[in-house]
């Protein structure tokens, strides 16, 4: 399915300079012949009167700066940056600079839909990298359906949506999940299985995948709990879990009640080391255990697409333009890696339509791949949400995780799951 | 103030209700474009809060620190009616369970709740975008008043039961759509709400509601119920001591507070598209309580000022400094406490008015052109 | 639910649940303490406690990292340092808030309510610049981080312990600063009658300062102690603030016993329905149960007279 004019520089020796730093090439250098800006004439490329001149391209950032979801989004933001500087570098998207406005969603779902509404109605934005949670999501997709704009959305998430508006770059539930309990299943021989979350609409539709497929391979659920955001207290629930004695704890806690968990768990006794139980999230990435202390979640598995340790080089190129850019204590979660492949898979599918018209740009999505993800190889799906591989990391000391499993082959989104609903 | 009290409006109340007047029905439409006017739309709604606020918390003293639960109940009613809409049997094809909600269908439910049916009726929905929230705020007034409950205990009581609404919404989320809300609202009675024309027509209806909630507010502060209140506030116990039923009264302001906060409620949903429970939990019910005081606790027209000029705030300076922003906010509600405590209503009446006034006998004009902007400044 | 399991280990459970249900009381107990004097006290509601326990905890943060980078052998036991430090920063703090703001506000106890609003507000943003919007992960030594096994089934966590002790000790010393110290004679007669305190030569400015600052010192140990159960960030704060006002509404404001016994009552309640229910219904539930008593009885369990 790759275009013609896929451009070639993404892979190879060239990228790598750039990510090292090249300074001295300058971004002409990169660009391909077919790909300056005088071959395609704005009033070619931009039929719809988007935020394209004849050497720059405006497109919007929208995450939180400030609220309490500005803990989680910072690393999305950071990383669309990265990828921006990177690709102006190289010369840009057919040509021009990207320039970005970004703006605040201040965890204020009304204050996303009004922002969102702002890039696409008063900055003419060609397209918009950003939201995090579910609901921000929800709160700007009449907008963008509205205002026929292009939202790159970085986190993985419940599924159950498919619009022609968004490009989903994080996995759907069943990604997540399938693959890591016939993991635990096959490798670990769990049995039972403790579903916990916390008590909004991803945890609750990721478990109700879980239980589905256990139940499907003929395992137990022996318990399913959930808690309020922002939740503390988890003793109770803890000695519920001795209790039943399940062999796998299936967390999906968020935020600062994962600090809470994670602390009171091992307080209690429970070493995650031994394994018994063990314990399977999908929602700590590298990015929460700096909160929860690395001593304390040791021993834990995490199921999702990418881990910081990935050794392939594409990734470790990224960590290091990623610390570069942003300091050396930095750490990469698992969505700020989804959100650093926005701005590429839209320069790709620009490129491959030749045009920044949305509708275009839609067009050419399904199919656009991507070699040089970090996460490894990556392919749009017709449904808007990428192929991509499932992997298993052991958490160790540090907070990085080990890598002990990837599937074999890339896993087919599938945001509305038959027999799971 | 004092003077012409008998009478519904003074003569400066007049000029104070025909300035704001046009500031909302002429000034703003002509001078914002649809995207801006949606958003003052938005701030609008808020006015309605406060506007609640200002009789139960400036002419009461009671001040209520969940009024977001009534705003939100408003808001809910409103978006059942519109979701039930979005949600016929041709739209929800795709789902398990075509014509219920697309949050409910996740969530495995197979049919419609019960309590959701009535909301298939426009007329209904209307109704219970006010009658549910007073009946809640009355059940509430009841306990609390009836037993004397007041001051920093009610203010506590109602934000524990804010926080009770948050968790409950949240959690019962395939029957209120969770944390999400209740999203995607396209039309009401076929009429796409989503268009520019619609919203400048809802921003139109939503100003209009504002005037008429404006004109009860005014109606109950000059009647003698409005005096009784005030006295109230003052000497709670005289007030009982001759004979007047104390709690009787604060039921009542709480009711119609809380009813203004419902249509407020309503009317952001219509003007949103959606509606969740971030607008019913502690912060925003603590952020509409500033409102009211930054534009004079005791000032019905300072409340409209007052929601306007903070929300406005916070979008430009969010847009351009969100560091900024959250210290702004909180100098707001120390300086509005320490400084100000009778907000803008209070500067304009202190600082503005006499000067206005030494300007007109000087000049001897007999009625003020405009005092421009007025309390707004 | 109980019908597969031996009684030997049900037994061990209600133990461990019986446990569970003391650490919560003994969270509560620490949130509460310094609101209940700063509150029940003085009347001022100070909506910004939650942003002095989160001092405390990021006091922790800083003493631990100092630690662990200059002092790597004393590591094991930087969290009593810490926790004198937090005490002192929060309450030197509290005192200089007392000084710029609480003070002109003593007739005005609602208006108290909106201005430590944005207080807390401040407060959250000088976090969130000066330590980063994330979460910090404060490194707790490793032999407050174990458990001690009693039996197979019953192993009680360490943390645990800490802070019930915490928790009896700091109750114990406010009783006697409070009931056996002329400092709390001087606070209690202040907030009988101010006026008249004042006329007998009592130095109400200085004690009002003092009660506050020991007030959000306190709140500042809860903050550091927590850093070994929860998550230290900029909003954490708000977390707490509804519990924290329940607890000392509901025991009745003015009585230090009061406090005590509803943390108990409400950790308890909360305790044993988050066994049998799920988390979110648990929670609605004690609230609520919490909400209907105070409706009932809104002077509280223990109190003094605040019926208007």
């Amino acid at each position: 399915m790759s275009e013609p004019k896929f451009p070639k520089t993404l892979a190879g020796p060239s990228r790598r300079a750039v990510l090292a730093g090249g300074a001295a090439l300058t971004a002409s250098l990169f660009a391909p012949k077919h790909l300056r800006a005088a071959d395609y004439p704005t009033a070619e490329v931009n039929t719809t009167g988007l935020a394209v001149t004849d050497d720059t391209v405006t497109i919007g950032i929208l995450h939180s700066i400030t609220g309490t979801m500005a803990i989680s989004e910072t690393g999305s933001v950071q990383a669309e940056k990265l990828a921006i500087a990177q690709i102006n570098e190289m010369g840009g998207i057919l040509g021009r600079k990207i320039e970005f406005i970004q703006e605040d969603g201040a965890s204020d779902w009304p204050t996303f839909a009004e922002k969102a509404k702002k890039l696409l109605v008063s900055d003419k934005v060609a397209s918009v990298m950003g939201c995090w949670t579910s609901a921000s999501r929800k709160a700007v997709l009449p907008v963008f359906e509205q205002y026929n704009g292009m939202l790159y959305y970085p986190t993985f998430y419940e599924g159950l949506e498919q619009s022609p508006n968004v490009i989903y770059t994080g996995q759907e539930a069943t990604q997540q999940i399938i693959a890591g309990i016939d993991w635990v299943a096959e490798t670990k021989g769990a049995k039972s299985f403790y579903l916990l979350g916390s008590d909004y609409i991803w945890p609750r539709t990721s478990n109700k995948i879980a239980r589905k497929h256990i139940e499907k391979l003929g395992l137990k659920v022996v318990g399913e709990d959930y808690y309020p955001l922002g939740h503390t207290q988890f003793n109770s629930v803890i000695n519920k879990i001795r209790l039943k004695k399940p062999d796998v704890i299936y967390a999906i806690i968020v935020g600062g009640s994962n600090v809470a968990f994670y602390k009171q768990l091992k307080a209690a006794g429970i070493d995650m080391t031994k394994e018994k139980p063990l314990l399977l999230t999908i929602s700590v990435t590298e990015d929460e255990i700096r909160g929860i202390g690395g001593e304390n979640i040791e021993g834990a598995y995490a199921c999702m697409k990418y881990f910081q340790s990935l050794t392939n080089e594409n990734n470790m190129e990224f960590v290091k333009a990623f610390k570069e850019m942003w300091g050396e204590d930095m750490v990469i979660g698992d969505v700020t890696q989804a959100a650093y492949l926005g701005p590429w898979l839209w320069k790709a599918a620009v490129e491959a339509a030749g045009s920044f018209d949305v509708d275009k740009v839609r067009e050419a999505s399904p199919g656009i791949e991507l070699t040089t993800a970090p996460e490894g190889y990556v392919k749009v799906h017709e449904n808007h949400h990428l192929w991509s591989k499932t992997r298993v990391g052991h958490a160790k000391v540090d907070g990085q995780y080990e890598v002990v499993y990837e599937t074999a082959d890339l896993v087919e989104p599938d945001p509305f799951p038959e027999g799971y609903q | 103030m004092s003077i012409a009290s008998h009478r519904l409006f003074s003569r400066n109340d007049l000029i104070g209700f025909a300035v704001l007047a046009a500031i909302i029905f002429i000034v703003l439409p002509l001078a914002l474009d649809t995207f801006r006017l949606n958003l003052f739309g938005k701030y609008l709604t808020y006015a309605f809060v406060a506007l609640g606020l200002v009789l139960c918390w400036g002419a009461g003293g009671i001040l209520s620190l969940g009024q977001g639960v009534f705003f939100g109940l408003g808001g809910y009613c409103m978006a059942m009616f519109l979701k039930l809409e979005a949600s016929s049997p041709e739209n929800t094809a795709i789902q398990s369970t075509p014509g219920i909600p697309d949050f409910m269908d996740w969530n495995q439910l197979s049919a419609l709740p019960w309590w959701w049916e009535p909301f298939h009726s426009l007329t209904f929905s209307i109704v219970a975008v006010v009658v549910v929230p007073v009946f809640f705020a009355f059940i509430i007034g009841v306990a609390m008043f009836r037993r004397r409950v007041g001051g920093v205990y009610f203010a506590i009581i109602t934000q524990a039961i804010a926080a009770i609404m948050t968790i409950l919404i949240i959690g019962q989320q395939g029957y209120t759509g969770g944390v999400n809300g209740i999203t995607d609202l396209r039309t009401l009675k076929g009429w796409d709400i989503r268009t520019d024309s619609a919203k400048e027509i809802l921003y139109f209806v939503n100003g209009i509601l504002l005037f008429a909630c404006l004109l009860a507010a005014q109606y109950i502060r000059k009647s003698k119920l409005g005096r009784i209140l005030i006295a109230m506030r003052d000497q709670e116990d005289r007030v009982r001591f001759s004979g007047y039923d104390v709690a009787d009264f604060k039921i009542f302001v709480f009711c119609v507070g809380a009813a203004f906060a419902a249509i407020g409620g309503a009317m952001f949903t219509l003007q949103v598209g959606f509606m969740s429970p971030s607008f019913v939990g502690i912060v925003p019910s603590i952020e509409m309580v500033i409102y009211c005081a930054v534009g004079g606790r005791l000032s019905i027209l300072g409340a409209v000022y007052g929601a306007l000029l903070v929300n406005w705030a916070k979008t430009t300076f969010s847009e351009s400094f969100p560091e900024l922003w959250l210290f702004g906010l909180g100098a707001l509600f120390i300086a509005v406490v320490m400084a100000f405590p009778n907000g803008l209503a209070g500067v304009y009446a202190e600082h503005v008015a006499p000067r206005i006034a030494r300007l007109l006998r000087r000049g001897g004009v007999d009625l003020p052109a405009t005092p421009d902007k007025t309390p707004a400044e | 639910m109980f019908s597969d399991y031996s009684m030997s280990e049900l037994g061990a459970i209600f133990a461990m649940q019986g446990f569970a249900g003391l650490i919560l009381f003994s969270v509560f107990v620490l949130m509460a303490l310094g609101l209940a004097i700063i509150f029940g006290q003085m009347g001022v509601i100070n909506m910004a406690h939650g942003e002095f326990m989160i001092l405390g905890a990021y006091v922790t943060y800083i003493t631990s990292n100092v630690f662990s980078d200059y002092l790597p052998a004393l590591f094991s036991i930087y969290f009593f340092v810490a926790m004198v430090l937090a005490f002192i920063a929060s309450g030197l703090l509290g005192m200089a808030v007392e000084w710029a703001m609480i003070r002109h506000l003593y007739k005005r106890p609602l208006d108290t309510l909106l201005a430590t609003w944005g207080l807390s507000l401040i407060l959250q943003q000088v976090y969130r610049s000066v330590f980063g919007a994330r979460e910090v992960g404060v490194t707790i030594p490793d032999w407050i981080m174990g458990s001690l096994p009693v039996t197979d089934m019953i192993e009680v966590p360490i943390n645990g312990i800490f802070v019930m002790v915490l928790a009896v000790g700091i109750s114990a010393a406010i009783y006697i600063l409070m009931y056996r110290s002329s400092w709390g004679k001087q606070v209690r007669a202040i907030n009988q009658n101010r006026v008249m305190a004042g006329a007998v030569g009592i130095n109400t400015e200085w004690t009002d300062r003092l009660t506050f600052g020991i007030g959000c010192g306190v709140a500042g140990v809860a903050g550091s102690a927590f850093t070994m159960i929860g998550s230290t960030g900029p909003t954490a704060g708000q977390l707490y603030i509804v519990d924290t006002f329940l607890v000392v509404v509901f025991g009745g404001a003015g009585s230090l016993l009061g406090t005590i016994a509803s943390a108990f009552s409400i950790s308890q309640a909360q305790s044993i329905m988050e066994f049998f229910l799920s988390g979110s219904m648990a929670k609605v539930l004690t609230l609520l149960t919490v909400v209907g008593i105070l409706m009932l009885r809104p002077q509280g369990l223990f109190a003094l007279k605040l019926r208007k």
